[in-house]
């Protein structure tokens, strides 16, 4: 038997003591290493009954070491017996022979720096059982809210257990252990003579007994509804309305503009120079922060063991910062920002977008309602093919949305259209906000009022 | 029955799972030794009441190398090991996966499975399960392939001898990205069924991609070559080939306008212009569609869903080709799947729960990104067979419409829309190819589109890819002619 675990879970120290023993026997001095593990479980039903119950442990462990040159190498796996653990370090050892000499990862400076509190309260799991008939229920009632409703094609309900970890061979040891649940309802609905219609909803909260199914029934049968009287949508340019999530969705698919990996690897839209450039409008602010309150499943460290934080990406239309790794940030001269993966070539991304005006702008026009606007708007709910229809370095979209066309204050439901733009010129059409930021998976944000947008219909 | 496990619990996951293996099982290949204890877990479920039990274990090595420019970037070994166990009673199944392939770990993940159905393990009735059978073993002969494969340091020099052959023939290039992918898995399945099969698969992959930039223009292209079972498929990769392939196609879309928006024929090239077919009707012909009542063509078969001049097939028998397989994750062999013939629906790809559930027999498509999925039915090698047609005889036939060169990836949704972005494309004008133009997207339905597919070319080539569903990403091929569809919507600016 082994003994990096115990009852409560990881074992750190232990962990860091086999570690230790055999990167000694290999000869190897310095090595760090990001581990996890989870225990799943969700459910799916289809009409009343399950359909599929499914669970899930796993673990992984990802090392990194230094060689007697001081090129890294790494190695993945789940294979975490003594003799799984020892081809790891082994395998990241050979892989180093094959490091980047132009540009070495080391320990963040901040690996051991002091981390912020989160409030993630852990929860006991309810069971298979009790998630399956709570499903159902919800699958019920989402079906009894309208006859079009035929099924509910997509659903489930899962909760989830998970643990992981953070060492170096310099001493830094980050933990972390969080409970989470979620629950998405896709209904599907279909009038006599129409075509079928889809819509749906999803919800997180660190425990299904904290899930908010009433409100993602309400909202997937809304949503569903909504769209069930439509009608085609003639090609040309609008004014469009985004949701906070397709809003957030697209930001989130040109992060590349913030990510200081991708402008060092020459893939980004913005270079060394653009910080302090004007990208937007002058009263947009996008702020990257996990460690927002209303992100469920937040981490105080990032997978170099950075401890994560607020961080102004662009303030007043201008850009202020980019999102780093320790390599990028010892590029640039700053400090990293919390916002790495773990691995040879260390990957960047962002957290959790806070989307909105700049305090003391003005926040563009005052005052928008979709409703009484004076020219037909397309109300954009939410994005497809995000993975298909964007080219993060070109700049360009050209993406598939559900949504509505507003004319006189009244919504209908748009057939099947596309929206195409460039971000650039999005984030400089930004007219203003309506309404109060809402709280998203991905994100804070406000409606956003785009113009001049291309919109292709069926019409 | 499973409980979700917090921390604090006495069955949280464990890191040291795999230490309980303690067991030369592990060691060697997956192989008839495995019979006895693969017998004890499949008695133990029928015992307790389970329909069938059904067992993937798995181990899995990956490399994955980057070359960006002229260096070496990334070097990513992975490897793994794990189980999925899956118990039918009636229509319901319980699936639980572990990493842990001790004695103790899989009956842990049988118990759990088994409680997902309100069954419990007896230790004192009799089996209704007559044992397995002798292993059908179809990765005999495939033993050697991982050794065979390229190392590390023979694919580095071939990715940096394809990102020198970018500079030397490309322009206004500002990346260049050189990528190499080899996945070996070693599967078994054990079914209560009398199921007693293993397989090796090799997938390998190699891509070229760059940034094409000049002041406000940019392109950025890509390309991606995959085959299955071809230890020296890198070996035999023809760097200075694709990067010409792709250099000329940035060098086109660089400076090309966005195309204009709106309803037109098109003409979609071969190869992966099959992801056209794969989108918007291969996925509704899967029994998972049916299932979820999300396919418009559930009660269509032996009616015409599609124009005549299509015939589609989907099957995993190709030489090489990247959804090809000696068996399915079920453990069922592959086989060829006619799923439209001559425009009329003939059949569905179907797994072992879509056979339980919706009654179409299994075809051997039951599909799995890794042992921490349930199979599912999926695609393979899926196309649409050749025409009488050439590929000129069908842009002669257009007057203003588009010709899609090179295809990117799509989507299709749960009312059957479906979408897919266009990489390289050319307005077609008066019967001939014209200018290029970027930024299209196309979207359409199924039931609508299908029957839009007028005219098919004699000149059908396969493409690699990879598909993200239900049960995860699998390696998959698309491929067609040339082909025409009548109308199309063309999303752009």
């Amino acid at each position: 038997m082994g003994t990096t675990s115990t009852p409560q879970g990881l074992d750190a120290q232990a962990l860091r003591s086999k570690l230790e023993t055999i990167a000694a026997s290999h000869g190897i001095r310095q090595w760090d290493l990001g581990a996890a593990c989870s225990t799943d479980t969700s459910v799916q039903v289809d009409r009343g009954e399950p359909k599929q119950l499914k669970g899930a442990q796993r673990s992984s462990i990802t090392v990194r070491v230094w060689n007697s040159d001081g090129l890294v190498g790494t190695t993945s796996t789940s294979d975490l017996s003594d003799s799984g653990l020892e081809r790891a370090l082994a395998g990241a050892r050979d892989a180093s022979a094959f490091g980047n000499r132009n540009e070495t990862p080391a320990f963040s400076p901040l690996a051991t720096a002091p981390l912020s509190p989160l409030e993630q309260p852990l929860h006991q799991g309810q069971g298979i059982l009790k998630l399956l008939e709570r499903l159902k229920a919800a699958e019920q009632d989402l079906l009894s809210r309208h006859s079009a409703i035929g099924t509910v094609p997509y659903n489930g309900l899962a909760e989830r257990s998970s643990e992981r970890i953070y060492l170096n061979s310099e001493g830094a040891c980050r933990q972390q252990q969080l409970t989470t649940a979620s629950i998405y309802l896709y209904a599907r609905a279909e009038e006599s003579g129409r075509k079928p219609r889809s819509a749906g909803a999803v919800r997180l909260a660190y425990g299904a007994s904290d899930l908010d199914i009433a409100g993602c029934i309400d909202e997937a049968a809304e949503r569903t509804i909504s769209h069930l009287d439509y009608a085609p949508i003639e090609t040309g340019r609008y004014t469009c309305v985004f949701s906070p999530e397709a809003f957030l969705d697209l930001i989130g698919a040109f992060s590349n503009l913030f990510n200081a990996r991708a402008v060092l690897d020459g893939v980004s839209l913005s270079n060394r120079e653009s910080l302090g450039e004007s990208l937007a409008v002058p009263f947009l602010s996008i702020r990257d922060n996990g460690l927002h309150p209303g992100n469920i499943g937040a981490s105080n460290f990032d997978g170099e063991g950075t401890p994560t934080g607020p961080l102004d990406l662009v303030e007043g239309g201008v850009l202020k910062n980019f999102l780093h790794s320790e390599a990028t940030a010892r590029a640039f001269g700053v400090k990293p920002t919390g916002h790495a993966g773990l691995g040879a070539k260390v990957s960047v991304g962002p957290d959790w977008f806070e989307i909105g005006a700049t305090p003391g702008s003005q926040g563009g026009q005052a005052g928008l309602d979709r409703f009484r606007a004076d020219q037909p708007l397309v109300w954009i709910d939410s994005l497809s093919a995000l993975h298909a229809g964007v080219k993060a370095s070109q700049g360009s979209f050209s993406l598939p949305f559900d949504g509505w066309l507003i004319q006189n204050g009244e919504p209908r439901s748009i057939e099947a259209a596309t929206v195409a733009g460039d971000i650039r010129q999005v984030l400089n059409a930004i007219v203003g906000f309506e309404g109060e930021a809402k709280i998203t998976p991905d994100g804070l944000c406000p409606l956003v009022w785009v113009e001049g947008l291309s919109i292709t219909g069926e019409a | 029955m499973i409980a979700s496990v917090p921390p604090g619990s006495s069955s949280a996951p464990s890191l040291n799972a795999a230490h309980n293996a303690g067991s030369d099982l592990l060691i060697g290949p997956f192989d008839q030794r495995w019979s006895p204890r693969l017998e004890a877990l499949l008695a133990r479920g029928r015992s307790a009441g389970a329909d069938l039990v059904e067992v993937f274990l798995e181990r899995t090595d990956h490399i994955g190398v980057l070359a960006e420019q002229d260096t070496i970037t990334s070097v990513t070994p992975a490897f793994g090991m794990g189980a999925g166990i899956r118990v039918f009673r009636g229509h319901r199944d319980g699936f639980v996966s572990t990493n842990d392939l001790s004695e103790a770990g899989l009956e842990l993940a049988l118990s759990q499975a088994l409680g997902m159905l309100g069954l419990e393990i007896s230790g004192s009735l009799g089996s209704p399960f007559d044992g397995l059978p002798t292993l059908r073993d179809f990765g005999l002969e495939k033993a050697a392939w991982l050794e065979r494969c390229p190392g590390i340091q023979e694919a580095t020099q071939r990715l940096l001898e394809g990102t020198a052959r970018l500079e030397q023939v490309g322009s206004h290039l500002q990346a260049r990205r050189a990528s190499y992918a080899r996945d070996w898995q070693e599967v078994m399945v054990a079914a209560s069924d009398g199921t007693f099969g293993r397989d090796v698969r090799l997938h390998q992959s190699v891509g070229l991609n760059v940034l094409a930039a000049d002041g406000e223009h940019r392109a950025g292209v890509g390309r991606r070559y995959g085959t299955s079972d071809s230890p020296d498929d890198l070996r035999h990769w023809d760097a200075g080939h694709s990067a010409e392939e792709v250099c000329a196609s940035a060098g086109t879309m660089l400076y090309a306008d966005y195309v204009e928006a709106g309803q037109m024929p098109a003409v979609l090239a071969n190869r992966f212009g099959g992801v056209i077919f794969h989108e918007a009707c291969g996925h509704l012909l899967e029994t998972t569609q049916v299932e979820r009542g999300t396919t418009p063509f559930a009660e269509q078969v032996g009616q015409p869903i599609a124009h005549e001049a299509v015939t589609a097939i989907d099957e995993g028998l190709t030489g090489g080709a990247f959804g090809s397989l000696s068996m399915d994750d079920e453990g069922m062999e592959a086989q060829r799947t006619v799923l439209i013939e001559n425009g009329v629906l003939k059949r569905f790809l179907s797994d072992r729960a879509g056979e339980l559930r919706t009654g179409h027999a299994r075809t051997g498509s039951g599909r799995r990104q890794s042992h921490t999925f349930a199979a599912a039915s999926r695609m393979r090698n899926t196309f649409i067979a050749a025409g009488p047609h050439s590929p000129d005889e069908l842009i002669s036939s257009v007057d203003r419409g588009l010709y899609c060169k090179s295809m990117g990836g799509g989507s299709v949704g749960p009312t059957g829309q479906f979408n897919f972005a266009v990489e390289e494309a050319y307005l077609i004008e008066n019967g001939q190819l014209t200018k290029p133009v970027k930024g299209a997207t196309l979207i359409g339905e199924a039931k609508e589109v299908m029957p839009r597919i007028s005219m098919c070319a004699n000149d059908l080539e396969l493409a690699a890819g990879f598909c993200g569903s239900v049960s995860g990403s699998i390696f998959v091929t698309v491929g067609q002619p040339h082909i025409k569809v009548d109308s199309i919507t063309v999303g752009g600016r």
